[in-house]
């Protein structure tokens, strides 16, 4: 019987056929928490009557959204979720390894076929190693560490069909921008995406985590790019797994089936206050900045600083009077880029550095904008007050957008750098 | 018993800004609800309050904080055109009661209103709007009080790969 990718994930998790619509009590193969939403997890696992979590071996924690320690309540958070890690034999990445969605897929911890859940709404960006993969709530997460199963509708999908090719400085994250903008920001609600198509499978994964990443923006439940041959060598060299095919059927049941070209497309900007107000770069081009941020579970990948530093080239500096502050996505990451000289390139530029964590996207640690001012960021949400200040603005773009806006000071098309 | 009505796609940095999600007491996190978007729901939210919204309501990050600020208001219920996907869950989960409504659009700021979940409506100043019912497999959960009295009484599920 013909079926969707995420329909024969839980198919074969069930060991049945399951279709679209029906609610299924299934196994998880991997939990993610982390230190915002994870001591909520735990008193819940408490309250609940927990004392030994499913499997240790399935639990994956770290710390990223407020590393090092921002604060007293944050310092005991850590300190919370270390003692629950020693008690309960859970490997704790701790905060040394980065953001939680580029550590995860690094250190093999997603693979396709696989249900995987964590207390973050990025969680969907395990979909590009063709994983079933959501974000749920802290209560649901008590749940899972009690029992290593929860309740889930099987969604139904949309399939997303991307051809063409990419110009000159435009890429993953102006895609999904343009389907934000597309889809709306609830169009896909309670839904899976599917991506395939020749654009998606000549996208490197560095390219195919933004999208994925961002399928929770158009209300998605999950957002999985169908496995090929660069998804099974990513996970082959990080876990001991033999290779198989997953894709869905042509004559699926797909919810909508949608394709995009994206030959042509220009750089895209997503403007105050929704992720789905999105625009051609052109059409805010020359609104000043007060601070471009590179990095997030989003952009901060090494290709990401180098599309950064294609665009600064040999300028000298930076604009004056923006601030730019770019983060490593995870200590591997910043490490390659160290060895690349892109750091290096950053700091001379006027650059400030930051080590891998969520920074100002976390809207709380640090990097928080007053009231009136302007960030241009490569992270995922411009909610109002999502970086500071309710009476800030916060634009969205590409990480080569971000550093041509960065260079003068002003959103600026890339292209014209 | 009065309606603060919002407008649509209001996100979970809005119910409760990121710089606020070390506090996990419901009272804590009330102080801080809607602040720097709507200050005043802090201070003169009641017991028996609701929240009404469009479409798209707890849309953004997963954090279960923004369910816990609205109960920690007084908030027994949110009516909106619709939800994400993730808050409705945390709300079922949590105790607070998320309805679809899809005259929500009717509801206006300062509404008198009251929930008669059993019969399925709302009354907003003498008028019944009707509400659609939780889903089947959720109802359990509400009728517990939430996931966690749900689950106490619960020593093993059975998966789908088991059952």
């Amino acid at each position: 019987m013909s079926a969707t990718i995420a329909e024969k994930i839980f198919s074969q998790r069930c060991g049945r056929s399951v279709r679209a619509g029906e609610v299924v009590m299934a196994p998880v193969d991997a939990a993610m928490i982390h230190d915002i939403t994870g001591p909520l997890a735990v008193r819940v696992f408490r309250e609940m009557g927990g004392e030994r979590v499913f499997d240790p071996g399935r639990i994956i924690m770290l710390f990223d959204h407020q590393v090092p320690a921002d604060s007293i309540p944050a310092a005991e958070n850590h300190v919370f979720m270390r003692q629950f890690a020693e008690e309960q034999g859970i490997h704790n990445y701790d905060l040394l390894e980065g953001v939680c969605h580029q550590v995860v897929m690094e250190k093999g911890r997603a693979a396709p076929g696989e249900i995987i859940v964590g207390t973050d709404s990025h969680t969907c960006t395990y979909g590009a190693a063709g994983a079933f993969a959501t974000g749920i709530g802290s209560t649901d997460m008590g749940f899972v560490l009690k029992f290593g199963a929860l309740y889930f509708r099987v969604p139904e999908s949309i399939l997303v069909e991307v051809e063409g090719e990419f110009g000159k400085r435009v890429g993953a994250k102006d895609l999904i921008l343009s389907l934000a903008g597309d889809i709306g920001a609830d169009g896909a609600t309670y839904m899976a995406l599917e991506f395939t198509g020749r654009a998606m499978r000549e996208m490197s994964m560095a390219g195919r985590m933004t999208c994925a990443n961002m399928a929770i923006e158009m209300g998605a439940k999950a957002g999985i790019v169908r496995p090929d041959a660069a998804t099974w060598d990513y996970v082959t060299a990080r876990r001991d797994i033999e290779p198989f095919d997953l894709a869905g059927d042509e004559d699926a049941a797909y919810a909508e089936r949608r394709r995009y070209d994206v030959t042509g497309l220009a750089p895209q900007v997503a403007v105050p206050h929704n992720v789905d107000n999105v625009v051609d770069v052109g059409d805010v081009a020359g609104t000043k900045v007060d601070q471009v941020f590179i990095g997030s579970c989003t952009n901060g990948r090494y290709e990401d600083l180098v599309e950064a530093a294609e665009v600064l080239g040999n300028a000298d500096r930076f604009a004056d009077g923006v601030r730019v502050i770019v983060i490593p996505a995870s200590r591997t990451e910043y490490l390659k880029a160290l060895r690349g000289g892109l750091i290096e390139r950053f700091v001379e530029a006027g650059a400030l550095v930051e080590a891998p964590c969520c920074g100002p996207c976390m809207g709380g640690a640090f990097g928080l904008l007053a009231p009136g001012e302007v960030s241009l960021s490569t992270s995922n949400r411009n909610f109002r007050g999502r970086q500071g200040s309710a009476q800030a603005s916060v634009y969205l773009s590409s990480p080569a957008t971000a550093a041509a806006s960065a260079l003068y000071g002003e959103i600026t098309d890339p292209r014209e750098v | 018993m009065r309606v603060w009505k919002f407008g649509d796609d209001i996100d979970t940095d809005a119910i409760i800004p990121g710089r606020f999600l070390t506090i996990y007491d419901p009272a804590e996190l009330a102080k801080h609800a809607f602040e720097g978007t709507r200050d005043e729901f802090a201070r003169e939210a009641r017991e028996g309050d609701v929240v009404a919204a469009g479409t798209n309501f707890g849309c953004g990050s997963s954090r279960e904080h923004a369910p816990l600020a609205l109960l920690g208001a007084g908030v027994k219920a949110v009516v909106a055109k619709s939800f994400a996907r993730i808050f409705y869950r945390n709300a079922v989960n949590t105790g607070l009661l998320p309805l679809v409504c899809p005259e929500a659009d009717a509801i206006r700021d300062g509404d008198t209103v009251s929930v008669d979940i059993a019969a399925g409506y709302i009354e907003v100043d003498g008028r019944r709007l009707a509400v659609e019912p939780v889903p089947w497999f959720m109802k359990e959960i509400v009728d517990a009080g939430g996931l966690v009295a749900y689950a106490k009484n619960l020593d093993e599920v059975k998966t789908c790969s088991t059952e």
